[in-house]
C-alpha cells in the first residue's frame, strides 16, 4: 500500500529538513514522523523517506535498523517499556517485567491479540534514581512495584 | 553549599524567572570580551568534562581553528543511555535556559553559528520541556538572529534539538556525529578529531549537557571562584546520581571530592535494613567497581578515583547490598554492552557475546573457575583493540569485577555462595509512592 505523509506532516518535514544543511541529517526526525502516522515503519514508509531526501531505500533501512524505537512491525495501542537494567534491577525490574508479562500473556516483542498492547523489555531509561520504572509510549511511570504497575495497565485496559 | 547547576529556585525553567536571577548576563558579559578571553577563563576555572572523560573544557575549546573557511559547529551531548546515569534529564527539566545560555558562550567562543543539541529518544518528557524554554528564549531574542538587538552584538547562533532514536553508542561523540548526519551511528576513526574534521567534515566541539551548564556561572562569578570548589584538580560541583540499594536515590549537587560514604549515607539516607555493602559502581555501569569494605574514606572526583583503579565517569553511582547476586548484576551488564556494540569491530562485537554467554552460563550454576580466567581474557582481547571506547565500557566490569571479586566468583561458581535465596536480586520497593497522572490519548 502506497504510503503519503500528510499535508500537516509535509510542513513538519520541511522545518525539519531547514535545521541542517544536509538534508540527509533530517532522516531520523521523518521517520519518527512516518512512524506516528502508520503506526510503524514499513517498507512504504521507508521508500517515502527515501524519495522526500533523495536517499537510496536501503540507506533509509540502514538508519531504521540501527536504533531500537523505530518499529519495524505494528506495535500496540500501548506500547509498554520495561526497564530491566542495573539499577531497575536491583529495585525489581525483573519482577515488574514478569508481572507485565503475565497480565498481558505475552512475551518481549509480541502483541496481544485485541492490538492494545505491546511488550518491550527495553535497557536503561534514565530512571536510576526512581526505579523500577516502565514507560507506556512517551510516558514514564516511575517509583513503580508490582501492584502499581498492575494498576497502569487495569486503567489503561479499562479506557478501552 | 551553594548548588551551581541545579540552584533550588522555584520555577528556575521559566525564563521570566530566570531573567529575575540574572539569566543571560553572563551571555552578555561574555560577548563584550573576546572569544580568546573565555577560553582562558574556562580552561583556567579548571572546568572538566561531565560526560565521563573529565577532559579540560577549555582545552577542548582552544583546539578548534581560529580560522576556518568552512562553518564550525558545537554539539551538546544530552544522549545520556550509561545504566545509572539520570543527570541531565534534571537540567533540561529544573534549569533549561542556564544551559542555552551555556550553549551561546561556549558557541561565541569557538565561533559556531550553529549548535545541536543532541537529545535521546526516550526523553520524550524533557525534549518538550527543552522545546518550550528554546521557543521561549528565541521568541525573546536570546537566541537566533534577533540576539544582535537583545545583546547588542554582532555575534548570533542558532540552537536545534535533534532527538536520538535509541542508541546508546550514540552517547559516543563520533558515533554522535554520524547519528547527527542521518546515518547509522558509527563511531568514526580518530584521527581525525572532531576540531579538525566532525559534523560534515567541518572543525566542531561536542560537549556533555552538565559541562556546558556550569559555564554561564564561571562567567558571571569569575575562574578563581569556581576552581575553589570542592577537589583543586577536578573543580566544581558534580551532579552525583545514586540508584540502587539506598534509602533516597537521586541526584545531589554536592562539591567535587564529597566522600562516597557522606554520599551513600549522609545524602542517600544510607542502605535500607542497614544491611551491608557489597559492591559499589562510582561512575555509571561502565566503571569498574568498588568493595563494599574499601569504600571508606574515597573521594569522589576524577583523580582520587583514578587511584583506586576506577572513575568518575558520569558520577553514576550504583550502590548493591550484601544480599546482591554480583553473578547476576555482571550478567546483566554484559547483556546490555552486547546489545549496545554497534557490531564495527570484532572483538567488540563477538567479545561481549561471549562474555554474556559465560556469565549467563554462571547464573544457571554451571560456571566453572576456568571461566572466570576465560571471562578475564576475553574482556582483555577486547579492551584497547576497538575504534571506540565502548571496548573499555565492556570489558572493564567484566575484567574488574572479576579480578576485584575473585572470592566471591571462586565460591559462586563452587556453588558456595550464601544467597538467601539463590540467584535472588532482591525488590526493596514496598514503601507507597504517588501514581503519576495517566496522560494518554
Amino acid at each position: 500500500m502506497e504510503f503519503k505523509f500528510t499535508e500537516e506532516n509535509l510542513k513538519r518535514i520541511e522545518k525539519s529538513i531547514a535545521k541542517y544543511p544536509d538534508k540527509k541529517a533530517a532522516v531520523m526526525d521523518i521517520l519518527y514522523i512516518g512512524q506516528e502516522q502508520n503506526g510503524w515503519v514499513s517498507g512504504e514508509v521507508m521508500r517515502e523517506v527515501a524519495n522526500i531526501l533523495e536517499l537510496s531505500p536501503e540507506e533509509v533501512l540502514g538508519v531504521v535498523t540501527f536504533y531500537t524505537m523505530y518499529y519495524q512491525k505494528p506495535m500496540g495501542k500501548y506500547h509498554i517499556q520495561v526497564c530491566t537494567n542495573v539499577s531497575c534491577m536491583l529495585r525489581g525490574g525483573y519482577e515488574i517485567f514478569e508481572s507485565v508479562k503475565q497480565k498481558l500473556g505475552i512475551d518481549n516483542m509480541q502483541v496481544t491479540d485485541d492490538k492494545l498492547f505491546s511488550l518491550e523489555e527495553v535497557e536503561c531509561m534514565g530512571s536510576c534514581g526512581t526505579a523500577p520504572m516502565i514507560a507506556v509510549n512517551e510516558d514514564y511511570f516511575e517509583n513503580l512495584d508490582k501492584e502499581k504497575t498492575e494498576q497502569i495497565i487495569e486503567s489503561l485496559k479499562n479506557k478501552n | 553549599m551553594e548548588r551551581i547547576v541545579l540552584p533550588e529556585i522555584k520555577d528556575l525553567n521559566k525564563l521570566e524567572v530566570y531573567l529575575q536571577n540574572e539569566g543571560y548576563s553572563a551571555a552578555k558579559k561574555a560577548f563584550s570580551q573576546t572569544s580568546d578571553d573565555i577560553i582562558d577563563q574556562v580552561k583556567k576555572s579548571g572546568l572538566r568534562g561531565r560526560g565521563g572523560a573529565a577532559f579540560s573544557a577549555g582545552l577542548k575549546w582552544s583546539f578548534m581553528p581560529k580560522t576556518s573557511v568552512k562553518p564550525k559547529y558545537l554539539c551538546i551531548n544530552g544522549d545520556e543511555s550509561e545504566p545509572g546515569s539520570f543527570k541531565d534529564r534534571q537540567i533540561f527539566e529544573s534549569n533549561p535556559h542556564q544551559l542555552i545560555e551555556g550553549i551561546l558562550i561556549a558557541s561565541y567562543a569557538i565561533g559556531a553559528k550553529t549548535a545541536y543539541l543532541y537529545i535521546r529518544g526516550e526523553y520524550h518528557k524533557w525534549i518538550k520541556l527543552m522545546e518550550k524554554a528554546l521557543s521561549d528564549a528565541y521568541e525573546q531574542g536570546f537566541v537566533g538572529d534577533k540576539m544582535k538587538e537583545r545583546f547588542g552584538t554582532d555575534f548570533f547562533c542558532d540552537i536545534y534539538i535533534h532527538k536520538g532514536a535509541g542508541a546508546y553508542i550514540c552517547g559516543e561523540e563520533s558515533s554522535l556525529m554520524n547519528s547527527l548526519e542521518g546515518k547509522r551511528g558509527y563511531p568514526r576513526v580518530k584521527p581525525p578529531f572532531p576540531a579538525q574534521n566532525g559534523l560534515w567534515g567541518c572543525p566542531t566541539t561536542i560537549n556533555n549537557v552538565e559541562t556546558i551548564t556550569n559555564v554561564p556561572p564561571i562567567i558571571n562569578k569569575g575562574w578563581e571562584w569556581f576552581s575553589r570548589i570542592g577537589e583543586p584538580k577536578h573543580p566544581g560541583t558534580l551532579l552525583y546520581g545514586i540508584s540502587g540499594h539506598v534509602n533516597k536515590p537521586g541526584i545531589y549537587e554536592l562539591p567535587s571530592g564529597t566522600l562516597l560514604t557522606d554520599l551513600i549515607y549522609n545524602y542517600a539516607g544510607g542502605v535500607p535494613g542497614n544491611k551491608k555493602i557489597l559492591c559499589v559502581i562510582p561512575g555509571g555501569s561502565s566503571m569498574p567497581p568498588l568493595r563494599g569494605e574499601q569504600i571508606e574514606g574515597i573521594k569522589m572526583d576524577a583523580e582520587s578515583l583514578k587511584a583506586y583503579g576506577t572513575a568518575i565517569g558520569t558520577g553514576g553511582v550504583i550502590v548493591m547490598d550484601e544480599d546482591t547476586d554480583l553473578v547476576k548484576v555482571l550478567a546483566r551488564i554484559a547483556k546490555f554492552y552486547h546489545h549496545e556494540s554497534c557490531g564495527q569491530c570484532t572483538p567488540c562485537r563477538e567479545g561481549t557475546g561471549w562474555m554474556l554467554k559465560i556469565l549467563e552460563r554462571m547464573v544457571k550454576g554451571e560456571g566453572t573457575s576456568h571461566d572466570l580466567d576465560l571471562l578475564i581474557s576475553v574482556a582483555n582481547n577486547i579492551e584497547g583493540n576497538t575504534i571506540c571506547a565502548l571496548g573499555e565500557a565492556a570489558a572493564w566490569p567484566v575484567k574488574f569485577m572479576v579480578q576485584r571479586f575473585r572470592d566471591y566468583f571462586e565460591k559462586r561458581v563452587k556453588n558456595e555462595v550464601d544467597l538467601p535465596v539463590p540467584n535472588k536480586v532482591h525488590s526493596m520497593r514496598n514503601t507507597k509512592f504517588p501514581l503519576a497522572e495517566l496522560n494518554i490519548p
